[in-house]
């Protein structure tokens, strides 16, 4: 066989068959389009939000409370300032709430449970409240500390559903990350004779750290966006507060009566709000992911 | 204890340009040539015997030693197991003070098994125990009243793949063990350099101290663990293939170190290398299906084996 012959074979032998060329771009193009379909809604969105949302803003907007005067043709209806403040407040106690207690309970299934019984029923439960729609762990609240003690709403109370609603996202999501760490990473630490619990708080976490952040914003950014667990435990007030113990207004809640309204003025009030929610959460985001990367080599 | 440490390992560190150069890599077979004639002048007074029972009194004798001794470690009917199967089935073996003690044998014969037994690595598994004893000197490690923490400080270890901490930067690292166990007070700055000086690497990283320990070269991380089991001032370290995951260079490297460290601790080192195995042990043992087969110096391990299997393992025939 001449090396002319061999040299023109192999050519043939390598070239892409026209039908699997066909194939593959049939795929690449249905794939761009699920792409560009999934980037439509969230496209739109944003440019409503922008478009409606950015003409209510003002710095009196941010710097009034509500004045609940919404009648038609109403001059002065008021900001969002109570409703960022007890949103700013209810989340923070819930996260405090749930945060230690998630990371807790998801380095006890790690570190500790493993696979033993009671370890799965806990992954169990876990999931079954991953699953709870919203509204009824404010029932849950509302039930347990309104209707059973025969106390009032409270922001506190409102923060307790929240937390409820934040722990399993936080464990799961916790779980998943600790269980990346490496073995041998662990049992370095161990051998340099650190006891467990060191182990876990000083190499483990730390390592884990970044990814946990990353939960415990999903976390924190689905709680500030819940409506329905604050409805009837927090409820809504107009005045900006500074006591958990009393009503407390939310920017979801004040969404949801806003949107509600004849008046315009009260509608686009509503837009400008859920902006200034979306806005908070990539604002914490951001923060929260710097603080993260620095912490990598603190 | 730390300022003798320091001397000591300063003392050392002009010969260990020397390594780079003329070394004495010129007959890497020939265990006899492991005493290096620098031995006399930098540990006085301690010569390396034979018979090591009661060698050092304690560990707490702080500026009485000169320098810093390995413990002897003796295993007596030690058993391993994983749930119901038993991997190390009755070993008695010793491990003599400042001496370096190879285990060879093939894949899953239970010499990896074995080590982490002996700074109770081995209970961390799930299912996992062991039965018999291991004596630190003449402290039963797996005793009631023995605290396993004190333990794992006395018996570092150095696994197969580096793995420093990621999260921390080299200096951190070396000061993770000391800090991990709340000694780290006192002179942090001086331990992390003698210990870094003692596993060789301070020439390379002492300007970047503070930069990620993930990002050395991989024989470098490896002597960064073996600076991180030094900061606490072990008296045995374990090795569990610590070359395996290296390359010719960095493994000449942690061998020349091995040699350096035996002075002042007992070194137990697995390997799969038989070449390296010869090069670095005074002892070797030879492990098969969980039980030693046999064990000595090592010169007459790979030479004149007494046991059949043995011979046929040195000479490539199986395994």
């Amino acid at each position: 066989m001449s090396s002319h012959g061999s040299s023109t074979q192999l050519l043939t032998r390598f070239d892409v068959s026209p039908s699997r060329r066909r194939k593959d771009r049939i795929a690449r193009a249905m794939i761009l389009a699920a792409t560009v379909l999934a980037l439509i809604p969230l496209a739109l969105i944003v440019y409503y939000l922008l478009l409606k949302g950015l003409g209510s803003w003002s710095p009196s907007f941010f710097t009034t409370d509500p004045t609940g005067n919404t009648f038609f043709g109403s001059s002065n209806i008021g900001g969002i300032k109570s409703a960022i403040l007890g949103t700013i407040e209810i989340v923070a106690l819930a996260s405090a709430i749930s945060i230690p207690i998630g990371i807790g309970v998801a380095v006890w299934l790690v570190e500790y449970g493993r696979s033993s019984w009671f370890a799965n029923t806990v992954r169990f439960f876990v999931d079954v409240l991953t699953g709870v729609p919203s509204i009824l762990f404010g029932l849950f609240i509302y039930i347990v500390l309104i209707v059973g003690t025969g106390s009032s709403y409270a922001g506190y109370k409102g923060s307790l559903a929240l937390s409820l609603l934040m722990l399993p996202v936080i464990i799961r999501s916790a779980e998943v990350v600790l269980l990346l760490i490496p073995g041998a990473l662990r049992e370095s630490a161990l051998a340099l004779g650190a006891p467990r619990w060191r182990v876990i708080f000083s190499i483990v976490v730390p390592t884990a750290l970044p990814g946990m952040v990353t939960g415990v914003l999903l976390a924190v950014a689905r709680a500030a966006g819940e409506t329905a667990p604050l409805l009837f435990t927090a409820a809504s007030t107009h005045n900006t507060n500074f006591n958990l113990g009393q009503f407390m207004n939310s920017l979801p809640v004040q969404i949801y009566s806003d949107v509600t309204s004849p008046t315009t003025a009260v509608v686009n009030r509503a837009w400008g709000a859920a902006l200034t929610l979306v806005v908070m959460i990539l604002l914490l985001n951001l923060i929260a992911r710097l603080i993260a990367r620095r912490s990598r080599l603190a | 204890m730390s300022t003798d440490g320091t001397s000591l390992r300063t003392a050392e560190m002009e010969p260990d340009d020397r390594v780079e150069t003329s070394g004495r890599e010129g007959g890497p077979v020939d265990p006899s040539t492991t005493d290096p004639t620098t031995i006399d002048s930098t540990i006085t007074g301690a010569p390396i015997t034979e018979s090591s029972k009661p060698r050092a009194t304690a560990p707490a004798a702080p500026s009485a030693a000169p320098a810093k001794q390995g413990l002897s470690v003796r295993l007596e009917a030690l058993k391993a197991f994983y749930g119901a199967s038993e991997q190390v089935k009755g070993v008695d073996l010793e491990f003599r003070a400042n001496e370096v003690t190879a285990i060879i044998g093939p894949s899953g014969c239970g010499k990896s098994t074995m080590v982490r037994c002996i700074n109770r690595m081995h209970e961390e598994i799930p299912g996992a125990r062991a039965e018999g004893r291991v004596l630190l000197d003449d402290l039963d490690v797996y005793d009631s009243s023995v605290d396993v923490v004190a333990v794992r400080r006395a018996i570092g270890m150095v696994f197969q793949k580096p793995n420093p901490f990621p999260t921390m930067s080299i200096f951190d690292n070396v000061a993770s063990g000391l800090r991990l166990s709340s000694r780290g007070r006192g002179n942090l700055d001086g331990k992390v350099e003698a210990a870094l000086r003692g596993a060789g690497l301070w020439e390379e990283v002492s300007g970047r101290l503070s930069e990620p320990g993930a990002g050395l070269s991989g024989g470098q991380q490896q002597r960064l663990c073996i600076a991180r089991s030094l900061a606490v001032d072990p008296e045995v370290i374990l090795m569990d293939e610590p070359c395996s995951a290296l390359d010719p260079i960095a493994t000449l490297k942690i061998e020349e170190l091995i040699d350096e460290l035996k002075r002042s601790v007992t070194i137990v080192i697995v390997t799969h290398n038989m070449q390296q195995a010869a090069r670095v042990a005074d002892r070797t043992a030879f492990m098969l299906s969980g039980q030693l087969v046999e064990v000595g110096p090592t010169q007459e391990i790979f030479t004149t084996p007494s046991d059949p299997r043995t011979e046929e393992y040195v000479t490539g025939k199986f395994g």
